[in-house]
């Protein structure tokens, strides 16, 4: 009996990988920004994306890619502030695909748009390991969740440009004991380039610095 | 849950490169970066469920782990980055350029030949 081993070195992801970098060719052609917002279910995704779009829709035109799951409740919500969202739904899957990402962008309109935003599928850890061909990741965090998550979760926040600390007015209010300072200390030591902002997609604080990212990220 | 379509990917890639080559494949050995996140019991159960009813069935999975590099901007020198406490193992610099995470890859199948 003998055997025979066969070197390959081939990519396990590697159509995954294909089509990110269509998606990256893509949007790069249009001259759009895109970023790839990641979270547990329930952070404020949905409610933070709803505002922003409302409140810079004079200054940046943002498209949402929506991941879930089930249902296209997410999409809806987007379509209210009047802006396009393509809703995909997983069936189960954990994360979105490059894939599925570039059939939504070849239906979104780009050339009406600024900035795309792919939401993804809520879970903090499988979306992080699927290049989308965004331009970057963030990260929402709402601080129901608790202050340990960045040191629990460290591959999404080594990754992201942004985290978002949203529903921070539950710690003004004293709702919750969240300790706002050792969950930004977590992240800064995995990555000291990421941007932190603070944030309430209910009240309002804290967005004006956010929207501010993102209109400069926009190229507005 | 993500090792389900690492999985799926596996057992394909491997269905294929059978068909190109004699025998009965035995073992696969894969390897992953840091941010791919695998856990190595979930994906060994996923490659099993999958592999089921296939010419990948009762293969043995090999995984290696490979680390994520950093390079120094002060010392210049490359180490093993660790998610929690990004450091430069030889100055214990904080301030370093991040390397890109070595990719999911299939690395090797053996077969067994008569």
């Amino acid at each position: 009996m003998t055997n025979k081993r066969v070197q390959l070195g081939r990519k396990i992801l590697s159509a995954n990988e294909e089509y990110a970098q269509e998606n990256q060719n893509l949007l790069r052609e249009k001259g759009k920004y895109c970023l790839n917002m990641i979270s547990s279910p329930g952070s404020g995704k949905t409610a933070i994306l709803a505002r922003t779009i409302s409140d810079v829709r004079d200054r940046v035109k943002i498209g949402v890619v929506e991941g879930d799951i089930q249902t296209d409740i997410d999409a809806e919500r987007i379509r209210a502030t009047n802006a396009p969202a393509i809703q995909i739904n997983t069936d189960g899957a954990c994360h979105l695909s490059a894939t599925q990402v570039n059939a939504a962008l070849h239906q979104i309109g780009l050339n009406e748009l600024d900035l795309v935003v792919i939401e993804n599928v809520g879970n903090l850890v499988c979306p992080t390991a699927f290049e989308l061909g965004e331009d970057g990741k963030v990260v929402v965090l709402s601080v129901a969740e608790g202050d340990d998550k960045p040191a629990k979760y460290p591959a999404i926040f080594s990754k992201a440009k942004v985290l978002l600390l949203n529903k921070i007015d539950l710690v003004n209010m004293g709702a919750v004991d969240f300790d706002v300072d050792k969950a930004m200390a977590d992240a800064k030591r995995l990555n000291k380039d990421i941007e932190i902002f603070c944030i309430s997609a209910k009240t309002g604080e804290g967005m004006a610095d956010w929207y501010d990212w993102l209109i400069r990220k926009a190229g507005k | 849950m993500h090792e389900t379509m690492v999985a799926e990917s596996l057992v394909n890639s491997i269905i294929a490169e059978a068909a190109k080559n004699e025998g009965k494949p035995i073992k696969a050995k894969m390897s992953c970066g840091l941010l791919n996140t695998v856990n190595d019991e979930v994906l060994t159960f996923a490659f099993e469920a999958i592999s089921k009813g296939t010419i990948c069935e009762g293969i043995t999975l090999e995984i290696e782990h490979k680390a994520m590099k950093g390079k120094c901007k002060d010392c210049g020198k490359e180490f093993d980055f660790e998610i929690v406490e990004p450091r430069c193992s030889h100055c214990g610099c904080d301030s370093f350029e991040l390397l890109p995470d070595p990719p999911l890859l299939l690395e090797e199948i053996e077969f067994q030949t008569e």
